[in-house]
C-alpha cells in the first residue's frame, strides 16, 4: 500500500511540477512588463511621459488574454513614449480596487479597468475622480454615475446582433428561415446580440423568420445538443444558424454534419466573435460569415489615453474597431489571428 | 397486478416508469414525431438515439457515482475530472504535450484514463487514510481540478484533428459508441457486484462501517476502491465530451454534471446516507435527466424558463418517488384502492 502511495505521491508532484512550468512564460513576461515599467518610471521621473496604469481581470479565456496581449505589447512598442503600469487581479475585485488605489498613489496620468464585476466602484472612482486622474473602462461596463468615468472602450453587440443580420440576409437573399443559439440567460452580449438581431431582422427583412431560439450557454457542448434537437424539429425547414458565439457555431456544424447536411451549403451560417476555429471551419467550407468583437484593444485604448492627458475631450462611450470576415477571404485571414 | 407489484418491489422499477411515463407524454405532445427514428449516414438518427447519445456521459458518471454514494461518501470533483481527462487526451492528440506520442491516440486515451484513475485515487486517499469529509475531500479536486486542466491545454480550447479520435463518439452497427462504452461498463460492474462478495462489502460499508470494519471487511481498501473506479468513469465521460465536440473545453466540460451525476443517483432510489445501492435505477435516473433536457428542447421552452421547468418537473419525480407522500396522498384519496392514484398531476 505505501508503495502505490508513494508512486501517486511523485506522480502528482511530478505533474505539479510540470503545470509549474507550463504557468512560467506568462507569469515572466508578466513580471518583466512591470519590472521594466517600474525601472523607466524611476529614470523618466518628471519627464513628460503617458503613465497609464491598467487593472486587468485576470486571466479567464482566449479572448482575454489576446486583450492584454495587446495592450502590453504595444505598450512594449511604445516604452520611450508611455510608462506601463499593469496589475493582474485574478479575478477579484478588492485586487482591483488595491490596484487602483496604488496607481492613484503612484500618480498615473490615466487609469485602465476592465471591472471584474458591475459594481461596487463608486468609493474608488470617486477617489481617483478627487486626485484628478480620469478611468476609462474597457470592454466591460461599471454600474457608476457618468461623471466618475471618462469613457469606455468596448464592442457594440446591438450593432453586431445587426451586421450579423445583414450577412445572414446577403447569404439568403432576404428570404429563409433562422435558427439562433443564443448565449448564457441574461449576459449582456446575448441579450444586446439577440436584440440587434431580432430588431434588424423584423425591420429590414420581413421575408426572413426566427424559427426557434434557445440557450446554448455559449459553449460548444451546448451549441450542439440545441442544433441536434433544432434539425429534428425543423429539419429541412432550416435555410441558416446564427450563434451568439463562434464556439456554439463549432458546436453546431459538428450537429449537422451528423444530420447529413453540409454547414455552410445547406444551411448557412452567421456567428460571433472571429475566434481562430471559425475561420478554420470557413477554409474548411463549413462556415460562411463570422462578426468581428475585437479584444486588440491596445492602440484605441493608449491613444484615448492620451487624448486624455492632452485635455481633449473624448466620447463616452468609444466603439472598438471591428469587422466582418467572410469565408471567401478567410484562408488569407487565418493566418493573421492571434485568439 | 400480483405481477407489477412484484416488480415494484424493485428498486428500478419507478425509475423506469417515471422514464417511460416522460417519454410517452413527449411522444403525445409531439403526435409521435419523438419517436421517429430515420437512418442518416448509415447510422440511426431520432431524438431517442440522442438521449442514449448525450445521456451516455451522465449513465457513467452515474455508475461510478452509485458506488461512490453507497458507501455513504459523495464525489463532486466528477466534472472537473471530465475536463482534465478531455485536456489531457485532446493535448496529445494535438502534440501539445509529451510529442514523444507522436499524436497516437490510444496513448492519449490510456493517459487520459490514468489521469482520471489518479484523481478518483488521489479522492479515495483523501477519503479514507486521511479521513477528511468526502464532501470537503472531493471539493479540492473539483476546484483544482479545472486549473490543472486550464494548465494543461495554456488556457485555451484545444481543437483536435483526428477521426480516430472522433470515433470516440461515433457509430457503430447504426448505433453510437458510447452506447457500446455504456453497456461495456455497466456488464463490468453487474458482474462484479453481484457474482463476487464486492457487492456486498459495498453495502455493508454504507450501512455500517465500523461494523463492517470488526466483521473483517476491509473498509478502506473498498472506499478507496470505488473513488477511484468513479475517477476512471469521470475520465471516460470527459473523452466522450471532448470527442463530440472535437476539442477540449476546460471551463464548461463537464460542468456542474457533478451536481446531475448525484441527482441521477438520488432518482434511482439509491439513499445518499449510503447502503442499499442498484446501478441500472441509477441508469434510469440517468436517462430521465437527459431526456428531461431532451424534451424541454423539443418543446421548445422559452430560454429564460427552462430551468425553472425542469426543477418542477425533478421536483414531481421526486415527490412521485417518495414513499412518504405516496402514503399521505393514499390517505387523503383513502376511497381509492389502487396506489397509482396518488400520482401527483
Amino acid at each position: 500500500m505505501k508503495r502505490i502511495l508513494a508512486a501517486i505521491l511523485t506522480v502528482c508532484i511530478a505533474g505539479l511540477a510540470l503545470g509549474g512550468c507550463a504557468g512560467t512564460p506568462a507569469e515572466k513576461t508578466a513580471s518583466a512588463g512591470t519590472q521594466s515599467g517600474a525601472e523607466v518610471v524611476s529614470k523618466a521621473e518628471g519627464n513628460k511621459k503617458l503613465t497609464v496604469g491598467f487593472a486587468q481581470i485576470g486571466q479567464e479565456s482566449g479572448w482575454r488574454d489576446a486583450e492584454t496581449a495587446s495592450i502590453q505589447f504595444y505598450a512594449g512598442q511604445h516604452v520611450d513614449t508611455i510608462d506601463f503600469k499593469f496589475a493582474d487581479a485574478q479575478q477579484k475585485q478588492e485586487n482591483q480596487i488595491k490596484a487602483i488605489k496604488s496607481f492613484i498613489e503612484m500618480g498615473v496620468d490615466v487609469i485602465g479597468l476592465a471591472p471584474v464585476v458591475e459594481t461596487g466602484w463608486d468609493a474608488v472612482f470617486t477617489e481617483a475622480k478627487d486626485a484628478g486622474i480620469p478611468i476609462v473602462l474597457l470592454d466591460r461596463r461599471a454600474k457608476v454615475s457618468d461623471d466618475l468615468y471618462a469613457t469606455f472602450i468596448g464592442s457594440d453587440f446591438i450593432t453586431e446582433g445587426q451586421n450579423a443580420a445583414d450577412e445572414l440576409a446577403k447569404l439568403l437573399n432576404n428570404k429563409g428561415n433562422v435558427v439562433e443559439l443564443e448565449g448564457t440567460v441574461g449576459a449582456s452580449a446575448a441579450n444586446d446580440r439577440k436584440k440587434g438581431f431580432d430588431d434588424q431582422l423584423a425591420a429590414k427583412y420581413p421575408d426572413m423568420k426566427i424559427l426557434a431560439s434557445q440557450t446554448g450557454d455559449f459553449t460548444r457542448a451546448k451549441g450542439k445538443e440545441v442544433m441536434e434537437s433544432f434539425l429534428k424539429t425543423y429539419g429541412n425547414q432550416i435555410n441558416a444558424v446564427y450563434a451568439h458565439n463562434d464556439d456554439m457555431m463549432l458546436g453546431a456544424i459538428e450537429a449537422m454534419k451528423e444530420a447529413g447536411m453540409k454547414p455552410g451549403k445547406d444551411i448557412k451560417t452567421v456567428s460571433c466573435d472571429g475566434v481562430k476555429g471559425i475561420f478554420q471551419a470557413m477554409v474548411d467550407g463549413e462556415a460562411n460569415v463570422t462578426v468581428e468583437c475585437n479584444p486588440l484593444l491596445g492602440p484605441q485604448f493608449f491613444e484615448t489615453c492620451q487624448k486624455l492627458k492632452d485635455g481633449e475631450t473624448v466620447e463616452k462611450w468609444i466603439k472598438s474597431d471591428e469587422s466582418v470576415f467572410r469565408a471567401d477571404t478567410a484562408a488569407k485571414d487565418l493566418p493573421t489571428r492571434v485568439y | 397486478m400480483e405481477k407489477i407489484r412484484k416488480l415494484s418491489k424493485y428498486q428500478g422499477f419507478w425509475p423506469v416508469v417515471v422514464l417511460l411515463a416522460i417519454l410517452l407524454i413527449n411522444g403525445i405532445i409531439s403526435g409521435g414525431a419523438f419517436f421517429e427514428i430515420k437512418i442518416v449516414d448509415a447510422h440511426l438518427y431520432g431524438r431517442l438515439i440522442d438521449i442514449l447519445r448525450n445521456g451516455s456521459k451522465l449513465m457513467l458518471l452515474a455508475t461510478g457515482m452509485t458506488f461512490v454514494l453507497a458507501t455513504g461518501g459523495t464525489d463532486i470533483s466528477v466534472g472537473s475530472v471530465m475536463a482534465i481527462s478531455g485536456a489531457i487526451a485532446c493535448s496529445i492528440v494535438d502534440g501539445r504535450i509529451l510529442p514523444g506520442a507522436g499524436q497516437n491516440v490510444q496513448a492519449a486515451i490510456l493517459l487520459a484514463l490514468l489521469g482520471g484513475m489518479l484523481c478518483g485515487a488521489w479522492n479515495g486517499f483523501l477519503v479514507s487514510k486521511i479521513k477528511i469529509q468526502p464532501i470537503v475531500a472531493t471539493m479540492i479536486l473539483m476546484v483544482a481540478g479545472r486549473g490543472i486542466a486550464q494548465l494543461i491545454t495554456d488556457g485555451k480550447i484545444v481543437t483536435v484533428n483526428s477521426d480516430s479520435y472522433y470515433f470516440i463518439n461515433g457509430y457503430i452497427l447504426g448505433l453510437p459508441f458510447p452506447l457500446f462504452i455504456v453497456l461495456f461498463v455497466v456488464a463490468l460492474v453487474l458482474l462484479f457486484t453481484k457474482r463476487t462478495a464486492f457487492g456486498l462489502f459495498l453495502e455493508s460499508t454504507g450501512c455500517n462501517p465500523v461494523a463492517s470494519h470488526f466483521a473483517g471487511i476491509n473498509v478502506n481498501s473498498v472506499k478507496w476502491m470505488v473513488y477511484t473506479f468513479c475517477g476512471v468513469t469521470a475520465a471516460v465521460a470527459g473523452l466522450i465530451e471532448s470527442a463530440g465536440i472535437k476539442g477540449a473545453d476546460c471551463n464548461n466540460a463537464g460542468l456542474f454534471m457533478e451536481l446531475d451525476a448525484i441527482l441521477a443517483v438520488a432518482i434511482g432510489g439509491t439513499s445518499l446516507s449510503g447502503g442499499r445501492f442498484s446501478v441500472p435505477a441509477s441508469l434510469a435516473g440517468a436517462l430521465i435527466i437527459q431526456s428531461i433536457t431532451t424534451s424541454v428542447y423539443a418543446m421548445g421552452v422559452a430560454p429564460e424558463i427552462t430551468a425553472v421547468v425542469k426543477a418542477v418537473i425533478v421536483i414531481c419525480i421526486c415527490l412521485f418517488q417518495s414513499a412518504e407522500f405516496k402514503d399521505k396522498m393514499r390517505k387523503r384519496f383513502s376511497g381509492h384502492k389502487q396506489e397509482r392514484t396518488a400520482k401527483p398531476a
